[in-house]
C-alpha cells in the first residue's frame, strides 16, 4: 500500500459514509447511513469497473478484522444485566431458539430454491473442500 | 496508595486506557481463538467483551466512561460497513445467478426470526415492553433499535438483545449447519447474515470470503424488510 494511495482509499470510505449519512438525515429513510454509503462505493466501482487505488486492500483489512469493531457495542450489555437477569429464561430461550430456527428454515429454503430452480449445478465451485 | 489511586483517577479520565484495554483485549482473545484452532466456541468478541466487563465492574467504571475511549474503534464499524461494496462489486457474478433464491429465502427467514422470537417469549411469560424489544433482534443495531423505538420497545435493550443474537449466531452456525449437511457456502452464509446480522457475518469472512459476502447481502437486506416486517406483524402476534 502505497501512502498516498492509502490516505486516499480511507478518505473515499469515509466520503461514501458521509453521503450515506446525508442523503439519510435529509430523506429520513429507515435505513442506517453507512448502509447507503455501500450501495453508493458499490455504484462508484461498477462505473469504473474496476476497484481503483488501494480501495481493495484497506476494505479487505477492515474486513478481516470486522469482529473487534464489535467489542465496545457488545460491552454495552453490562447496561441490562439487571433486567436480562430478571427475565433471563424467557429472553435466553427466544434469542437462542429464534437464531437457531432462523438458520435453519433461511438455508433450507435457499437450497430448496436453487435445486428448484436447477442452479445446482454450479453449486459444485461453492463446495466445502 | 494514595498516589496510587490518584494514578488511577488519572488515567480511567483519558480515552486511552480503554482503547488501549479493547484492542489489547481483543488481541490476547483473537490469540486464543487461533490456538483453539479456530474453534466458534472460543469467540473473541465474547471473550474480549467479557473481560472489559470484568474489569469493569472490578473498578466501578460506567460504561459511558468506557466508551469515551472504545468509540475510536466503534466509530470504524461504519467505513467497514461501506468497505462491504468490495467484495460486493468483486462477486457480482456470482451473486446474479442466485437472486430469486436469496428473495425466497430472505422473506421466510426474516418472518422466522421475528414470529419465533416473540413466541417463545410471550409462551415463557415475558413482559410486554421485554417481548416489543425482543421483535427486531435479527438485524443490525442501528436498524433494530429504530424499529424497536417506532413499535414502543427499549431501544438499548434491543441492542443488548441483538448482541446475544449475534453471539449466539457466530457461535452455533459452523457446526448447526455442518450437522444438517448444507455444503454450499452461499446458502451457509446468506442464513447466518439473515440470523445473525454482522456478528454472523464477520464470523463468516472467518470461515470463507463467499459466505461472508453472502451474510453481508443477507444482513443488508434483512435490516430493510424487518423494518417493513415488524410493525405489520407484531400487531397480529399480541
Amino acid at each position: 500500500m502505497g501512502g498516498r494511495t492509502l490516505i486516499e482509499a480511507l478518505a473515499a470510505l469515509l466520503v461514501f459514509q458521509l453521503a450515506g449519512e446525508f442523503l439519510v438525515a435529509w430523506s429520513g429513510l429507515p435505513v442506517p447511513g453507512p448502509v447507503l454509503g455501500m450501495v453508493f462505493l458499490l455504484a462508484f466501482l461498477a462505473a469504473m469497473r474496476r476497484v481503483p487505488g488501494d480501495i481493495g486492500p484497506v476494505a479487505q483489512t477492515l474486513l478481516r478484522h470486522l469482529s473487534l469493531l464489535f467489542v465496545p457495542a457488545a460491552v454495552g450489555v453490562i447496561v441490562h444485566v439487571e433486567r436480562i437477569e430478571d427475565e433471563w429464561l424467557p429472553i435466553l430461550a427466544a434469542l437462542i431458539l429464534s437464531t437457531i430456527l432462523t438458520i435453519a428454515v433461511t438455508a433450507a429454503v435457499f437450497r430448496l430454491v436453487v435445486r428448484a430452480t436447477g442452479g445446482e449445478g454450479e453449486a459444485d465451485e461453492e463446495m466445502v473442500p | 496508595m494514595t498516589s496510587g489511586t490518584s494514578l488511577w483517577v488519572y488515567l480511567a479520565s483519558t480515552p486511552l486506557l480503554w482503547l488501549a484495554l479493547t484492542l489489547t483485549a481483543y488481541a490476547l482473545a483473537y490469540r486464543l481463538f487461533l490456538a483453539s484452532g479456530m474453534r466458534p466456541i472460543v469467540n473473541p468478541v465474547v471473550i474480549a467483551a467479557g473481560a472489559i466487563i470484568v474489569l469493569l465492574l472490578a473498578t466501578d467504571t460506567s460504561y459511558d466512561a468506557y466508551f469515551d475511549g472504545a468509540q475510536f474503534v466503534h466509530f470504524l464499524l461504519g467505513p467497514a460497513i461501506v468497505a462491504l461494496a468490495v467484495p460486493l462489486f468483486d462477486q457480482a457474478r456470482r451473486i446474479r445467478r442466485v437472486l430469486l433464491p436469496m428473495a425466497v429465502a430472505l422473506v421466510a427467514g426474516s418472518i422466522t426470526a421475528i414470529t419465533s422470537t416473540v413466541a417463545v417469549a410471550w409462551a415463557l411469560g415475558a413482559s410486554r415492553e421485554t417481548l416489543l424489544s425482543l421483535a427486531p433482534k435479527s438485524v443490525t443495531t442501528p436498524i433494530a433499535m429504530g424499529i424497536s423505538e417506532r413499535i414502543g420497545g427499549l431501544p438499548s435493550l434491543t441492542a443488548a438483545f441483538v448482541l446475544i443474537t449475534g453471539i449466539t449466531g457466530a457461535i452455533v452456525a459452523t457446526p448447526f449447519l455442518n450437522a444438517l449437511g448444507f455444503r454450499d457456502w452461499r446458502a451457509r452464509g446468506f442464513a447466518v447474515g439473515i440470523a445473525a446480522h454482522g456478528l454472523g457475518m464477520a464470523r463468516a469472512f472467518q470461515v470463507n470470503e463467499l459466505a461472508g459476502i453472502f451474510a453481508a447481502i443477507a444482513m443488508a437486506l434483512n435490516g430493510l424488510v424487518t423494518a417493513i416486517l415488524v410493525p405489520l406483524l407484531v400487531p397480529l402476534l399480541f
